[in-house]
């Protein structure tokens, strides 16, 4: 055995908590690890540890000491990153040459404690949560290019590159990217970064009708005025089991709030955006609305706000993530309407929606998939009852998954149980 | 170079081919399985003409319980599967095997559904990539990835080899632009992966699939979006002195946070066969021309374009010119779009390679190829999607000179070599087939393709659907592949490839 392997299996023995420094200790644990068959809790900063079941594991390992740009070119359009580096990091390095990730990662800082933490790449890359542009430009794991990681059994493992074009093999990036850290311990990452536009400006209609707002969102995607984010925001159900949060997450000057609004975002040069706003404002009928103005500082804070949930900051209450086609949006307002605290994002395709822990979390759930959407239980009340699933899928692609995981991660080590009971 | 290792035939299976036929026949009306010689002579290639190999049998199933049936009983009997799309694969994924079935899509030609408050499209694996903006043109909307057979391939093959086209630096490739597929394994179950919705649930199984070349599942239904038209739509042709300038061009309109809907380049070689070829009015100074397309709103275009002239200036461009109309616009496209068959017409063969690097790379990889060529001493004329890195550059030589054929295999094995030494990929979007696939290990280690093979064996236990194809057999970097067009005899000739 050489010193370096003899000092981390020393390591292993010693401690539950692990935190390695380079690949190759990392490498070195998970041999560890599945030659003693040691179950692993894989982590980053814990920002979204909330979310899926409780890892039952006999050691932790946590990768925030693996951090740090390995690689930024700018004109390539990429940022090489290990998986510890925080996305805040990363976002003020892309904000220097005026790039972003444009994905917009799902800040759940305000849910978990009342403040912004986007945690780290490895964490953001694992849980493929993308915010209000994925309508438009796709989630994030359109923006991976390539990784590097360990499987199950210890392997150094690679896949796709630093190129945007890439059919090498199976696009394992993808599949990666969401998996909860269930398939690979992340290394490396490397973001596809794009350019910040110059200026935005957000229009507010105050509208509350369901009809009419599905409609708007349609509008919205039928556009060809490139509007890169579509929410509405309804009244908050007058019910004592909802802290009010509406006023305090949309504080602006020129946002009434007062009631329900939707609200759209255009992106651009201000010629671009003013151009844009007309053609929209023929398009949508904007003069029979109330409507307002966000300036580009007030427009950035309020879809800061919808990206961070806001609304639902330090809530006790059960929160779901409904993802629906858009068409479906409609029934799903009429459903939900005075009964729970909800928004709709991606242009009427993705619903936030908050349960209180004594109501029925099963009735939403199946009025999710019967209209062809799919759910996950994002936070758990605090009285959650467990028979209900986290995480929806259907037997045969849960078959299929049960063998992926197994190809990547045999004895089954890599947060058992995180998305599922069976592995 | 038409000789590859295969994977090694069964000759049980091969003696038992009437049998095999005759059961097919329970499945499927008789008329869609074909095995005599005369019939299934023209399965024996895809668009990688170069190589030939005879299938056990053709069957042409019409839906997709169908194929569960079909492969449901191969799976039972051991027999390798070849799944096939429109067969214009230009890296050999759909080519046959001795004792396996090729399996045809053709019959899934409809489009099921066009959804347009959901944006999206749902249709069977045959329709052609084209026939979908066509269903949906007359509302202004079109579907995104448009590779240049877009005219005959079908959207089922687009889905395997994760197809680009020339707008992918704006829009993304086929990954990025659809929503679901239904997907029949190799044991004949029928799985549906995503749908109308934008995300899926659990594992980002629909990211697999795409790219995967036929190795894990047979796609008989795919969900597609759609987006509305741009409002405008323009492009510049501007032309270069030097490689270097055309290069640093590239670079820096990205590095303006300018992305233009397709950016490409063509060189002097290039410039001077397709102006021979279709008269685009191409300037003839130029060392490197450019093409850049710019879509949004009115003023946008216009102001982005003065940008771009700017920052061409400022990279020595000797001219700039800016469509007027639409006609303009289709005409500048014309030489590019003409780039293989002006090929054809300058020597008796040519072999199109597809590799990609990373942009700032651009110079440095066609002073590399420009050396390669006198190495050879071959001709070679490059046309680049140089926004994303994807060069398609095309060696010419002679076939019936058998010294000189394998002069060309090295030089094309050199030019994917130097690609994955920049920092590049082996497959920008003609995917790996078993063109490239001993190159794999150019660019990937034994755990990288161990981890991928365990993938493919998790899902398809005894390697039956499409073996031999993308990992390789050999183990060893051998030198051989790309497109071989003896005498123009393209295996699809009146399609634009570019």
């Amino acid at each position: 055995m050489f010193t370096e392997e003899k000092k981390n299996s020393q390591i292993f023995q010693d401690s539950n908590h692990l935190s390695p420094t380079s690949e190759l200790e990392v490498s070195e644990l998970i041999k560890e690890a599945y030659k003693k068959k040691f179950p692993i809790d894989i982590h980053g900063s814990n920002s979204k540890k909330f979310i899926g079941y409780n890892v039952q594991a006999a050691k932790s390992l946590d990768f925030l000491s693996l951090s740090g740009v390995i690689e930024y070119l700018p004109e390539e359009l990429y940022i090489k990153v290990k998986p510890g580096t925080l996305i805040k990091d990363i976002e003020n390095i892309l904000e220097k040459n005026n790039q972003e990730l444009s994905f917009e990662p799902t800040d759940f800082g305000y849910l978990k404690d009342g403040k912004s933490n986007k945690g780290t790449a490895g964490g953001c890359v694992s849980c493929n949560f993308a915010g209000s542009r994925r309508f438009k430009v796709g989630s994030v794991r359109d923006f991976i290019l390539g990784f590097r990681g360990i499987n199950g059994k210890g392997d150094i493992i690679k896949s796709g590159g630093t190129v945007v074009k890439n059919v090498t093999g199976y696009d394992l990036s993808k599949l990666v990217s969401g998996s909860f850290g269930t398939l690979v311990a992340l290394t490396e990452v490397t973001f596809k970064i794009s350019a910040k536009k110059p200026s935005q400006n957000t229009i507010i209609i105050y509208e509350k009708d369901p009809k009419t707002i599905s409609v708007l969102f349609n509008m919205v995607l039928s556009s060809s005025n490139e509007i890169s984010g579509a929410v509405f925001v309804p009244d908050e159900p007058k019910s004592k089991k909802f802290t009010p949060n509406k006023s305090k997450a949309f504080k602006l000057n020129d946002l009434d709030q007062e009631g329900a609004f939707f609200a759209f975002r255009i992106e651009g040069d201000q010629n671009s955006i003013k151009e844009r706003i007309k053609d929209i404002s023929n398009e949508m009928d904007l003069k029979n609305y109330k409507t307002s103005n966000l300036d580009i500082y007030q427009s950035d804070l309020f879809w800061k706000s919808i990206n961070s949930l806001q609304l639902f900051s330090e809530t006790k209450n059960n929160l779901l993530r409904a993802v629906v086609p858009p068409s479906k949006c409609e029934k799903m307002m009429s459903f939900l309407k005075n009964k729970y605290r909800y928004f709709i994002d991606w242009s009427g395709a993705l619903f936030w929606i908050e349960v209180p822990g004594d109501q029925n979390i099963k009735e939403v759930k199946n009025t999710i998939i019967q209209n062809d959407g799919y759910v996950t239980i994002i936070k758990k009340s605090e009285d959650f009852e467990f028979t209900e699933k986290l995480f929806t899928i259907d037997d045969t692609k849960l078959m299929i998954s049960k063998k992926i995981k197994e190809s990547f991660d045999p004895r089954g080590l890599f947060n058992p149980g995180k998305m599922y009971k069976d592995f | 170079m038409s000789e590859i290792a295969l994977p090694k035939v069964d000759r049980t299976i091969v003696s038992k081919k009437d049998l095999i036929v005759n059961n097919l026949k329970q499945f499927t009306d008789k008329k869609n399985v074909l095995s005599e010689l005369d019939e299934i002579r023209p399965y024996e290639t895809d668009a990688l003409a170069a190589y030939k190999n005879l299938p056990l049998a053709v069957v042409l199933p019409e839906n997709t319980q169908e194929v569960s049936e079909i492969l449901k009983f191969c799976h039972r009997e051991n027999i390798k599967v070849i799944p096939r799309g429109a067969g214009t694969g230009l890296s050999g994924g759909a080519l046959p095997l001795n004792d396996a079935i090729l399996l045809g899509l053709g019959k899934f030609n409809k489009i099921l559904d066009i959804d347009f408050h959901n944006k999206c499209v749902v249709t069977q694996p045959g329709v052609t990539n084209l026939s979908i903006t066509h269903a949906v043109k007359h509302k202004g909307y079109y579907y995104a990835p448009d590779p240049s057979s877009q005219l005959a391939c079908s959207i089922g093959g687009n889905v395997a080899e994760n197809s680009g086209g020339v707008h992918s630096l704006k829009y993304g490739t086929t990954t990025n632009n659809i929503l679901g597929v239904e997907m029949v394994m190799m044991d004949g179950t029928i799985c549906r992966i995503g749908g109308k919705t934008l995300d899926q649930e659990g594992y980002d199984l629909l990211g697999l699939i795409c790219g995967s070349e036929g190795l894990l599942g047979v796609i008989t239904e795919v969900t597609v979006k759609i987006l509305k038209n741009p409002q405008t739509v323009k492009a510049a042709l501007i032309g270069f002195p030097t490689i270097e300038d055309g290069g640093n061009c590239v670079t820096d309109i990205i590095s303006n946070g300018i992305t233009p809907a397709g950016m490409e380049i063509m060189d002097k070689a290039l410039i001077d066969a397709t102006e021979k070829f279709v008269h685009a009015g191409y300037p003839m100074d130029a060392e490197v021309l450019m093409i850049v397309e710019l879509d949004g709103t009115k003023s946008e275009v216009e102001e982005l374009f003065k940008q771009i002239k700017q920052i061409a200036e400022k990279n020595k461009s000797n001219s700039f010119k800016l469509s007027k109309n639409e006609k303009e616009r289709l005409g500048f496209w014309s030489g590019r779009k003409a780039a293989f068959p002006a090929c054809g017409a300058m020597a008796p063969d040519y072999y199109c390679m597809d590799g990609t690097i990373p942009r700032g790379k651009l110079s440095e990889i066609l002073k590399e190829i420009s050396r390669l060529s006198k190495k050879y001493n071959l001709g070679v004329a490059n046309g680049f999607h140089a926004g994303d890195g994807n060069l398609h550059p095309l060696i010419l030589f002679d076939g019936s000179n058998k010294e000189e054929l394998r002069r060309t295999e090295e030089f094309g094995a050199e030019i994917l070599k130097a690609c994955v030494r920049m920092g590049g990929a082996l497959s920008g979007e003609h995917g790996i087939g078993i063109e490239k696939r001993e190159l794999m290990c150019e660019a990937f280690n034994d755990n990288d393709i161990q981890q991928q093979i365990n993938i493919k064996m998790s899902l398809d236990e005894k390697n039956l659907l499409n073996p031999g194809k993308v990992y390789p057999i050999l183990r060893k970097c051998a030198e051989e592949g790309r497109v071989h067009v003896h005498r123009g005899e393209e295996k699809f000739p009146d399609l634009p490839r570019f």
